[in-house]
């Protein structure tokens, strides 16, 4: 009570010793300045340019300082002619919608589960902390080490074929183990439960256990506190972990490339061959609507919950 | 909470323990396998066991100059590292004030974040190539005459990554200042101290085992960067860049020895910042606090 005195009090003040007695008072502005800068340099100006270029004309050699919708007509071409047969990038959309989704749904249910085993059932703070990191650590080595780690064990001659050769369960080895649909979801779910696991944690470590308490109390069985309590209360933290898997799988070239044997077509992958045959104009077009794709997806997430509110 | 460990404990131990198996079993496979001997292949069985494969990487003799690639990623890396501690210190001292554009500027650091990094290194690349037209088009000839390109490590590649690095950075001096008791700074304020002092001799030593955790995220988040840079670091390419071509070409353990290596220096980066972390907060624990050391 009185630390709430305290501080409402000093929060009062502060207008008036900031005009009279901190000269930093005006430069808040000025401390934020390089970090603005940074991001408007870097970020806000190159996105900007990207719409713009998507919009010129190009040929074999160079882009055209002419303005056109070329780049967009042709990366839709033949979606309405082919119908009812869909088209190249409603297809590659479609896939990596896909892949998305399956991702998602995994590292969902690994990420909670491994939250909530760490939050509710660990209880000393140390073991917490310690198990928490051991989750942590992969994530600060590279994402190609992490994925070329699976073809040892994946691959024709990897060691699962290996020991189910050795056991006699097959006489051939398993061909769609790597550079498949399988070894990019695998790569995906090792890479980033990451990402679902920490905001998830977050949010379960700041609920109340006397809630729990009056749950269980109240007669609750295990799966109804589960359901009625610890979901709804976790939901910021499902979103923000959503929000990252979603438009990390959304973009990625790399993973679809090294796990899938170059074969598989996604949404970033389009934008990575463009770019490698030098055409800008149909790359930039193609960021365009990933981008667009992706900033529908996340308002739809954010329509759950407010990001703002929960840091 | 409950008495006793009920059921559903043992369950999910066993479940954690395989998600650890599923996280660490394949980097211990690369692991044990970049000892290959000097006639073993990409997979097991071991053909004896050697540093020929580590010999191979360093002597320059394989594929690759990774030597120099390993020397421009740790550059890069600290310069990185550097500009995000600073840089999100200032800003994150600066969001607990009001100042215009507050929202804005969070959400563009969100979105930096959320933005597929394909599509923010294609822009910077753009930007840059208008950077070229223009400098080759307005300057004069002499100066231009052994221009190429702007697009390069310090210039695009720096720009790329801290886009990439400081939204986190600013996110985690969001988590430190949620926590830090304000009347501390007034208690200085209030003994005459100037605006520096408070934060040179009050806020920074309470805050720096936090800052070298914003160091450690912007040194290994550039450090394995590879979407951001993929476009936008010209010439001279960064060590993931490196690996993630050798995957498409290099068939012998000399790839896991790099991912060896590679994935040690991240530990010893990691090991290096915890023990500074742990020393500064035991030295914070002496120096804290000056209960039952008064004069009185």
């Amino acid at each position: 009570m009185a630390d709430q005195i305290v501080a409402a009090r000093g929060r009062s003040k502060v207008p008036k010793v900031a005009a009279t007695r901190r000269p930093w008072a005006i430069s808040a502005q000025l401390q934020a300045a390089p970090l603005a800068l940074v991001f408007i340099v870097f970020f806000v100006i190159p996105l900007g340019i990207i719409v713009l270029v998507s919009f010129l004309d190009y040929n074999d050699y160079a882009i055209l300082p002419t303005l056109t919708t070329r780049s967009y007509t042709e990366t839709f071409e033949g979606c309405i002619d082919q119908l009812p047969d869909v088209c190249t990038i409603l297809k590659t959309y479609a896939t990596t919608a896909q892949f998305c989704f399956a991702v998602w749904l995994l590292t969902l249910i690994i990420g909670f589960t491994i939250s909530y085993f760490l939050a509710f059932h660990i209880r000393s703070t140390t073991t917490q902390i310690v198990l928490g990191l051991l989750c942590t650590i992969p994530f600060w080595t590279s994402n190609v080490i992490r994925m070329i780690s699976w073809i040892p064990l994946l691959g024709r001659n990897g060691l699962i074929n290996q020991i189910l050769m050795g056991a006699h369960i097959i006489s051939t080895p398993i061909e769609w183990l790597l550079f498949s649909d399988f070894s990019v979801m695998l790569a995906f779910v090792h890479l980033f439960t990451f990402f679902m696991v920490v905001p998830i944690l977050n949010s379960m470590l700041r609920i109340d256990r006397s809630l729990l308490e009056a749950a269980f109390d109240a007669g609750a069985s295990g799966w109804q506190t589960l359901w009625h309590i610890v979901v709804p209360l976790t939901k910021p933290g499902i979103v923000i972990g959503s929000i990252f898997v979603v438009t990390i799988v959304m973009g990625d070239f790399i993973t679809f490339g090294v796990m899938g044997g170059q074969q598989i077509a996604s949404a970033g992958k389009i934008i990575e061959t463009r770019l490698n045959a030098l055409q800008f104009p149909p790359a930039a077009a193609n960021a365009v609507i990933l981008l667009a794709v992706t900033l529908v997806v996340i308002s739809l997430l954010t329509r759950l919950v407010d990001i703002r509110k929960e840091l | 909470m409950r008495e006793g460990r009920s059921a559903s404990f043992y369950w999910l131990a066993v479940v954690f323990g395989l998600y650890l198996v599923f996280l660490y079993g394949p980097m211990f496979v690369i692991f044990v396998l970049s000892f290959q001997g000097p006639t073993g292949g990409l997979t097991f069985p071991m053909n004896g066991v050697s540093l020929h494969w580590f010999e191979r990487l360093f002597s320059g003799g394989g594929t690759v100059d990774l030597g120099s690639a390993f020397r421009r990623s740790l550059m890069l890396g600290l310069v990185v590292m550097v500009l995000t501690v600073i840089l999100s210190t200032m800003a994150g001292l600066a969001f607990r004030r009001r100042f215009t554009g507050q929202t804005l500027l969070f959400y563009v650091a969100i979105a930096s974040l959320i933005v597929p990094s394909i599509i923010t290194s294609l822009g910077i690349a753009l930007q840059f190539r208008l950077v070229d037209e223009g400098v080759k088009a307005f300057l004069p000839d002499w100066m231009t005459e052994n221009f190429t390109t702007s697009l390069g490590l310090f210039t695009s590649g720096l720009g790329a990554h801290l886009t990439w690095t400081l939204p986190f950075g600013l996110l985690i001096m969001f988590a430190i200042f949620n926590r830090f008791d304000k009347r501390l700074e007034e208690a200085a304020r209030d003994l005459g101290a100037t605006p520096w002092q408070t934060f040179r001799f009050v806020l920074l030593p309470m805050i720096l085992p936090s800052l070298v955790g914003v160091g450690l995220f912007g040194f290994t988040l550039s450090w394995d960067e590879i979407a951001r840079s993929s476009q936008t670091i010209g010439a001279d390419e960064t060590l993931p860049i490196e690996l993630r071509a050798l995957t498409t070409t290099v068939t012998t353990p000399e790839i896991y020895a790099l991912g060896t290596a590679t994935t040690a220096v991240s530990m010893l980066i990691i090991i290096l910042a915890l023990v500074v972390m742990l020393v500064l907060r035991a030295r914070q624990a002496r120096h804290g606090s000056d209960a039952g050391q008064g004069a009185v």
